[in-house]
């Protein structure tokens, strides 16, 4: 018995994400009275292994194999049933990630064991086994009770906290049986050199009231400055003044920052609902009825390309100290 | 070449959510419902397919898994250009239970691909998809933002944390389609909303399947503190702010 957590990897590295998962995988197998064991999938060295046991992992487990080369949603699914079932895992956490989103529904099928799917918190009891998750995509949260023996739980990501523990994690290699995967990875095209949206602590993001694709110099000097990432809202990308991979909202990303600073955007319901995790939100906007006000925390009634220069030189004035 | 595009009936993205029944139960009171977002740029691009002379789709069929009271949603679909439509007649139960019903669509009726949208706008648990493909035994690719077909392959771009990849697969598969796969959804014409109305939808009875899970209830989001606001004069006290109370800068 065991809560089995899967910690995906990027180029042999894991990252925060990957240490909020066994965090959380730890917490919960304490509330079932049982220990947590991670997966990891792939080429990881044994150094970067034994990071997962700093968050609680007691038992790590290193899967490698020529047919898991590539994410392929069945083979991944099978790899990670057989070791679910190998240890006999009561409790499986995945990331709410994309990785996640193809794997979790299939390995629940497979175990036939329920998902609790975009999870943002420990699970409110557990006999009966619940869950909070997010539903109507933000406006709401959905209280689900798990009804199978094993239970299947995928993470949003920054919604759980890393705890630090001592390590006493042994590693060990476990052989699975996979099928050739049926689909075939051609090429990749990876966004290097910048920090991911999903993955940042600090977004600026910008909206219509940008006015022009030429305007963004300071929002991007602000976003360097914080160690930000950059967004924008759908009307933007839209537009093309930035690329789409920076659309947050309803159907682009849903991001969970600690603090998002929202700039010449008005808040449009489909904007809230992929930005309402967030701890903080600042939002910067010249309508002062603006329906973003009414979610933030902070506010300025004002021009963004005014009061941004102010806010970029009080910014460097803080971080030279 | 046939496809099946799964369509999920949902609330408008702009309604405020209420509940009723001690919170157990979506108040539809005025709600109005529409083909989620997801669902809509899936079929969007089956219906682009089939219009382009290219490759070999020659039929879009949609199925849906509800009460008659969501056929207006599947008559949309309908009107957009979808050629049939089929509805299993259940009440919603949880994803394991309506991939199930969509997955008795799949083993009676032959489809090339199967496109699902990769959430839907209310319980948001972006399932349906993959686990009809588990149920069936093919592949499935998530988060799809790109579909090309050149004669019996399928090209396929998929969002992965921080870029892209590019696939192939051979058909059939399930697709789980996400923004960027379509560029905006399309709109009925007048024409196609009156030929809609002789369409054909094919009603099956579910089969007998137990949802794995069960909603206890739903809650609001905790209240957030009113906005403090800072002068626009003073753009900079913002930033003394934001150190003291949020200690993130």
């Amino acid at each position: 018995m065991s809560v089995l957590v899967y910690t995906e990897n990027w180029d042999g590295k894991f990252k925060k994400l990957s240490f909020e998962l066994v965090s959380y995988a730890s917490q919960l197998a304490k509330m079932l009275g049982t220990t947590a064991t991670a997966l990891s999938i792939g080429e990881v060295e044994a150094d970067e292994l034994k990071k997962l046991g700093n968050y609680g992992a007691e038992r790590i487990i290193s899967v490698r194999n020529a047919n898991l080369k590539n994410l392929d949603s069945q083979a991944y699914t099978a790899a990670i049933a057989e070791v679910a079932n190998n240890i006999g895992a009561k409790a499986i956490v995945i990331s709410n990630n994309n990785t996640g989103k193809s794997i979790a529904p299939r390995l629940s099928v497979r175990l036939k064991a329920a998902l609790g799917a975009g999870v943002g918190q420990l699970p409110l009891s557990t006999s009966p086994f619940v869950v909070s998750k997010r539903a109507f995509s933000g406006a709401s949260f959905m209280e689900v009770e798990l009804r199978t023996e094993v239970k299947i739980i995928t993470l949003m990501q920054n919604s759980f906290e890393i705890t630090e523990t001592a390590n006493n994690a042994n590693i060990e290699e476990m052989q699975v049986n996979v099928d050739a995967p049926k689909t075939t990875v051609c090429d990749v095209q990876r966004q290097t050199g910048k920090l991911l949206l999903t993955d940042a602590e600090i977004v600026v993001s910008g909206g219509r009231g940008m006015k022009s694709a030429d305007n963004w110099g300071p929002l991007e000097e602000l976003a360097g400055l914080l160690g930000a990432a950059t967004a924008c809202s759908r009307p933007v990308s839209d537009e093309g003044w930035r690329p789409h991979e920076e659309h947050t909202g309803q159907t682009g990303k849903i991001i969970a920052p600690n603090l998002y600073i929202a700039v010449g955007i008005s808040g449009a319901t489909q904007h809230i609902a992929g930005v309402s995790s967030s701890k903080y939100i600042v939002a910067i906007n010249n309508d002062k009825d603006a329906p973003i006000f009414e979610v933030a925390q902070y506010g300025i009634v004002g021009d963004a390309q005014k009061i941004l220069p102010q806010i970029i030189s009080a910014v460097k004035e803080v971080k030279s100290k | 070449m046939k496809i099946l595009v799964c369509i999920s009936n949902v609330p408008d993205t702009t309604t405020k959510v209420k509940f009723v029944e001690n919170d157990t139960k979506l108040d539809t009171n005025g709600v109005q419902w529409v083909i989620n977002p997801w669902d809509e740029l899936s079929l969007t691009r089956a219906l682009e397919l089939k219009d382009d002379a290219g490759n070999s789709v020659n039929n879009v069929t949609v199925a849906h898994v509800g009460p008659a009271t969501s056929e207006p949603t599947i008559r949309k679909a309908l009107a957009i250009g979808a050629d049939e439509a089929i509805r299993v007649n259940a009440d919603q139960g949880d994803a394991y239970y309506v991939a199930s019903q969509l997955a008795e669509v799949l083993r009676a009726n032959q489809f090339d691909i199967v496109l699902c949208g990769i959430e839907s706008s209310d319980y948001n648990g972006s399932s349906v998809g993959s686990m009809v493909a588990e149920l069936l035994g093919l592949p499935s690719v998530s988060a799809i933002s790109n579909l090309q077909i050149e004669g019996e392959k399928v090209r396929i771009t998929r969002e992965i944390d921080g870029g892209k990849e590019m696939l192939e697969v051979a058909t059939p598969f399930v697709g789980i389609v996400q923004k960027g796969i379509a560029k905006e959804p399309r709109i009925a014409a007048m024409r196609g909303i009156m030929q809609a109305r002789t369409k054909k939808i094919a009603v099956v009875e579910p089969a007998a399947v137990d949802s794995l899970t069960q909603v206890v209830k739903f809650d609001k989001p905790a209240p957030k503190a009113a906005c403090k606001f800072v002068d626009a004069d003073k753009a900079a006290d913002l930033i003394a702010l934001l150190q003291a109370e949020t200690k993130l800068i």
